[in-house]
């Protein structure tokens, strides 16, 4: 489904992705973990098209398709959905009518009618029931005002409005408080379809808890320098990125010769 | 250059046709003014940024409906007929002049007058013209103002009679016709708002042709104690479609007054929008939007002068310009040596969209009085990046996506549109203008 392939980005001329490969199928849950500043958003950003980023290297398909050469709303429209760590605050723009535009832009975009408002509410009534979502956060602006865990609760309605292929969540579990936990989790397995699969940026073990993983990847100064199943990320709470560090010390001449 | 030469003969026409007493001073007073001055030039500071006399050159502009008969129809009229007309006192202006014929009045006539300037100079209301008309020529004594104060003929006076509150709004249509030549129109209005009375004005401009059409415009205002007022002007002419249009509040007792001015497109458009806060306790609130775009050229001048104590006044104005447009925000307040406890505020808002548009802002305090709260700001900035990125990433393509920002970002200004039926029109205005869908 999602191809990554040696991708090196940088911003500002300072190269953030140092060759990224990871091979994403139908039907599975990836975690990636990995100290701050290590690039796990930039990684995200670039999926997404933020045009900030230059990609110097590497390619990304997705469905088959070259998804580098995609806008980002067509990236959307394809099936990408990125739950931000930092989701916007937009004033003035209703919540209902953003969600309702993009829902209805992508039922456009495969052909298909728009849903009229009787439809359109009746789904949305569905998906807050989902996620727990309070009616009156939807007739606010965009995430204008939201405390941290509602801009996040936010992010995976909109994850359950559009039915993505493939939802990338970076760090939606943090400031979360116990039960928005378990009710993103819950918007998450919902979501879990053969025919789907999803990307969990973490630092911490209790999402990943909820969701089982079948892999677990560690980034480290732009590139992903382990894998593993769930008992990776087992192993690295219990020992921090420390044990990690040194591996790749060992090996840091080396590195350095392939840099 | 403005032939004054053009003028002379005009103006000697009107007077010797129409010398009636007061009026004819005034008018007299005004072309002396003119002649001196000619039109504004950029080294006029209140002019620095926007010229007309480029309005002027090699162009001869015939004057008002010359034989004075209406050269538009009802149907004509029909076309820019704001929504709510059938409950709201229309009144029509062609080339400037006041045409009963096609104005409506549905007030009833102990609430609201509307009479020609000429006949309300002779009746009961000779001591409001008397006091009142002109009195915006103390402030503003450039020779366009001076031109339209020298052709003062076919104006109209409007009367709101005490502790009256108008149910129905006061819609002020202007159209020109520019099918056969250039046209100026020089409309011109004194209102007068006795005590505790109640209107909302609302002015819309409209060109027929394709030659250039000038508007010329001054309304004076007068506001009594307890009397309020909601204005509302509406500016979305051809390109072809100039104007200079002052309006000039004067809150002569405890008043309060609002005005919007929603500027979209037309040529070259200059608003003095003048509040003179003449008794202590004033409020006057003031807003404006101006989306610009093709060659689009607005200058707003606002005025705010406080001339007695604890007077409160709030400026908003916010604009989005676009392609080769221009945009001038000149905020001027000023707060006299007795006009202690004043609280005076102004903002201005910009989204520049492209390489080729420009802006300049500029605000203007002079403050003799030393117990007072003033504060000014003004950003010129980009479209959000981070939150068009967001959009886009649900998949809103990237024109639907910008214009949900733009309008996002009209929306403070369009909520001071207060009558319903009219913030729906505008905000549909907005939309058509941002190619919104639907
Ligand atoms: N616009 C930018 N300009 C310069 N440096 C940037 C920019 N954006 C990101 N970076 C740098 O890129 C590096 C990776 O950032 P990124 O946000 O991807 O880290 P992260 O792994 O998501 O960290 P965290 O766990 O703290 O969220 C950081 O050093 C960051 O400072
Ligand atoms: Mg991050």
């Amino acid at each position: 489904m999602l191809s990554i392939k040696n991708i090196h980005a940088a911003i500002e001329g300072k190269q953030i992705l140092n060759g990224i490969n990871l091979e994403i199928k139908p039907g599975e849950v990836h975690a990636i973990m990995g100290p701050n500043g290590s690039g796990k958003s930039t990684l995200a950003l670039v999926l997404a098209g933020r045009e900030e980023y230059e990609i110097t290297q590497g390619m990304v398909t997705f469905s088959g398709k070259d998804l580098l050469e995609m806008s980002p709303e067509d990236r959307a429209r394809e099936g990408l959905f990125i739950a931000f760590q930092y989701p916007v605050e937009i004033p003035g723009v209703s919540t209902t009518n953003f969600i309702k535009t993009a829902v209805n832009e992508k039922r456009k975009y495969h052909g298909q009618e728009a849903l009229d408002a009787v439809a359109f509410l009746k789904l949305m009534k569905e998906k807050m029931a989902l996620v727990n979502m309070d009616q009156s956060l939807l007739s606010r602006s965009i995430n204008e005002g939201f405390s941290g865990g509602e801009k996040k609760r936010n992010e995976i309605f909109q994850m359950a409005m559009l039915e993505p292929k493939l939802a990338i969540l970076d760090e939606t579990d943090s400031g979360l408080d116990i039960d928005a936990l378990r009710v993103v989790a819950k918007g998450v397995n919902e979501l879990r379809h053969k025919d789907r699969a999803i990307l969990i940026i973490t630092h911490y073990q209790r999402l990943l808890d909820y969701l089982q993983p079948d892999f677990v990847h560690v980034l480290y100064n732009g590139r992903i320098v382990r894998s593993g199943g769930k008992e990776l990320a087992l192993e690295l709470e219990e020992k921090g990125y420390d044990f990690i560090k040194d591996e790749i010390g060992l090996t840091a001449g080396v590195q350095a010769g392939i840099n | 250059m403005v032939d004054v030469n053009h003028f002379k003969d005009r103006f000697k026409q009107l007077q010797s046709a129409s010398p009636d007493g007061q009026i004819a001073r005034i008018r007299l007073k005004g072309f002396d003014t003119f002649s001196k001055t000619g039109l504004p030039a950029p080294r006029n500071e209140e002019w620095k940024y926007t010229s007309i006399s480029g309005l002027f050159n090699d162009k001869e502009y015939h004057f008002a409906a010359d034989d004075g008969q209406p050269v538009f129809t009802r149907s004509d009229l029909d076309a820019i007929r704001l929504p709510g007309h059938q409950g709201a006192n229309e009144l029509v202006f062609v080339n400037g002049w006041f045409m009963p014929m096609l104005s409506a009045i549905r007030s009833p006539d102990d609430q609201l007058t509307v009479l020609p300037l000429e006949d309300a100079a002779k009746g009961i209301y000779k001591k409001q013209i008397k006091e009142h008309l002109g009195q915006s020529s103390r402030y503003i004594k450039d020779g366009i103002h001076a031109l339209n104060t020298s052709f003062i003929y076919g104006g109209v006076f409007i009367h709101v009679a005490k502790r009256r509150e108008l149910q129905y709004p006061v819609y002020l249509y202007h159209l020109s016709d520019a099918r056969e030549h250039h046209t100026l129109c020089q409309p011109r209005s004194l209102i007068y708002m006795e005590e505790g009375s109640k209107m909302q004005l609302v002015e819309t401009f409209k060109t027929i042709g394709t030659s250039d059409s000038f508007t010329n415009q001054v309304m004076e205002i007068v506001v009594n104690n307890n009397a309020l007022i909601e204005y509302y002007k509406i500016q979305n002419d051809a390109a072809n479609a100039s104007q200079v249009s002052t309006t000039h509040i004067r809150q002569i007792g405890r008043g309060y007054a609002h005005a919007v001015t929603i500027t979209l497109n037309g040529g070259i458009i200059r608003n003095n929008m003048n509040l003179i806060l003449e008794a202590a306790g004033n409020e006057a609130h003031l807003y404006g939007l101006y989306m610009l775009k093709g060659h689009t050229h607005a200058d707003n001048h606002t005025l705010v002068d406080n001339r007695e104590p604890g007077c409160l006044s709030n400026q908003l104005y916010k604009g989005i310009v676009d392609d080769n447009a221009t945009g001038v925000f000149n905020g001027k307040i000023m707060v006299q040596p007795q006009a202690q406890k004043t609280n005076a505020y102004q903002s201005n808002k910009n989204i520049l969209l492209s390489d080729n548009a420009g802006i300049n802002t500029k605000p203007q305090l002079e403050i003799f009085a030393d117990d007072v709260k003033c504060s000014h700001g003004c950003t010129v900035g980009q479209l959000d990046e981070t939150a068009l990125f967001y959009l886009r990433t649900r998949g809103i393509p990237i024109e639907n996506a910008r214009a949900m920002l733009l309008e996002a970002f009209t929306e403070d200004i369009l909520d001071q549109v207060k009558p319903k039926l009219l913030r729906k029109h505008v905000k549909q205005l907005i939309r058509e203008h941002l190619s919104i869908k639907k």
